[in-house]
C-alpha cells in the first residue's frame, strides 16, 4: 500500500471513528471485493457468504474505535471476516475436528514411489478441469487449514499478514500451511499420479 | 555448523519454508545435498512446489454480484443509523 493511500486510509478511518457512515462506506468499497471472495472461498456457499459479508462489516462498524492501526484496514476486516465465518462453522459442527493433519515419514516415500507430474503447474492452472480438482480439493481440509491456504497460496499473503488475518502466531500458520499443502498434494496426486501408490493406510 | 544435521523427518518439516525461501541458507545447503541423491524426496518436493504453484495461479476473483453488493449497503445504512440512535 502506497503511503498516499495509507494516508487517505486513516482519514477515511478517523471519520469513520466520529460515526460518518460516508466515511466508512468508502471503506467498505475499498475492500468488500476481496473479503467477500474470501469468504466465498472459505464457505464455498453464495448465500452463506452474503450473510457472513453482511454481519462483517457491521460488526466492523461496531467496533471501529478498537481499530489502532497496528495493522491495515484490510487485514483488520479479513480477521473480523474470518472469526465470523469459524462461529458459522462451530455452530453448524460444534465437534470441529483439531486432529492434526499427518506428515509422510520418509520410508513412506520410498515405498509409495512417489513420482513427480509431468506438466506445467501455470499452464494446467489454466484448464477449467484442473480448477475444479483444486477447488474440490480446497473444500476437503479442515477449515482452519483451509483458511491458511487460502490466504497464503491463493490471495498472496505473508506469513505475518496471514498470521495477523487469523489472530494466530506466525509458526502456526507455517506448521498449518505446510500440513494443508501435503494434504492437498495427495489429492492431487491421486488425479495426475494415480500409479502412485496410496498414502499408508489406517491414517 | 551451529546446529546438528537435519533428520530426515525435519527435512520433511521445513520443506514449505524451504520453498518459500524462509529457510537459512546452511539449512536450505543441507536440504539441497539430502536431495542430491534421494529421489523419493525430489519427487515430493516437485509435486509439493506445483501444489503451491497450481494454486498461486488458479485464484481468479469474482466481482461481487451487484444483488450482493446493494443488499449489503442498504443492510448497513439502516443498522449503522440504529447503531448511532
Ligand atoms: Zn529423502
Amino acid at each position: 500500500m502506497s503511503s498516499e493511500s495509507r494516508l487517505e486510509e486513516n482519514e477515511l478511518i478517523r471519520r469513520a471513528k466520529k460515526g460518518e457512515f460516508a466515511a466508512f462506506e468508502e471503506l467498505v468499497n475499498m475492500t468488500e471485493g476481496k473479503i467477500y471472495n474470501h469468504l466465498l472461498r472459505l464457505v464455498n456457499n453464495p448465500s452463506d457468504a452474503e450473510e457472513l459479508l453482511q454481519e462483517t462489516y457491521l460488526s466492523a462498524y461496531k467496533n471501529i474505535s478498537s481499530f489502532k492501526g497496528n495493522s491495515t484496514f484490510s487485514t483488520w476486516i479479513y480477521r473480523i471476516a474470518t472469526n465470523h465465518a469459524f462461529m458459522l462453522f462451530r455452530k453448524r459442527k460444534p465437534e470441529l475436528p483439531i486432529d492434526e493433519l499427518p506428515l509422510p515419514t520418509h520410508e513412506e516415500l520410498k515405498r509409495r514411489e512417489i513420482r513427480d507430474w509431468d506438466f506445467d503447474p501455470a499452464d494446467a492452472a489454466q484448464s477449467g478441469e484442473v480448477r475444479e480438482i483444486l477447488s474440490e480439493a480446497i473444500g476437503e481440509l479442515p477449515e482452519n487449514y483451509r483458511a491458511v491456504v487460502l490466504l497464503r497460496d491463493i490471495e498472496g499473503f505473508s506469513t505475518a499478514e496471514a498470521a495477523e488475518a487469523l489472530g494466530i502466531n506466525e509458526g502456526a500458520v507455517k506448521t498449518r500451511l505446510h500440513r494443508a499443502r501435503i494434504f492437498l498434494r495427495e489429492i492431487l496426486s491421486s488425479h495426475f499420479a494415480p500409479e502412485e501408490l496410496a498414502a499408508m493406510e489406517g491414517k | 555448523m551451529a546446529y546438528d544435521k537435519l533428520s530426515c523427518k525435519e527435512i520433511l518439516e521445513k520443506l514449505s519454508e524451504y520453498i518459500d525461501e524462509e529457510l537459512d541458507p546452511s539449512m536450505c545447503d543441507e536440504i539441497d545435498e539430502h536431495m542430491g541423491d534421494c529421489p523419493p524426496c525430489v519427487a515430493f518436493m516437485n509435486t509439493l512446489k506445483k501444489t503451491v504453484k497450481l494454486y498461486n495461479t488458479s485464484g481468479d476473483e469474482v466481482d461481487i454480484p451487484s444483488p450482493v453488493r446493494t443488499k449489503l449497503h442498504d443492510f448497513l445504512r439502516r443498522r449503522c443509523n440504529e447503531e448511532k440512535e
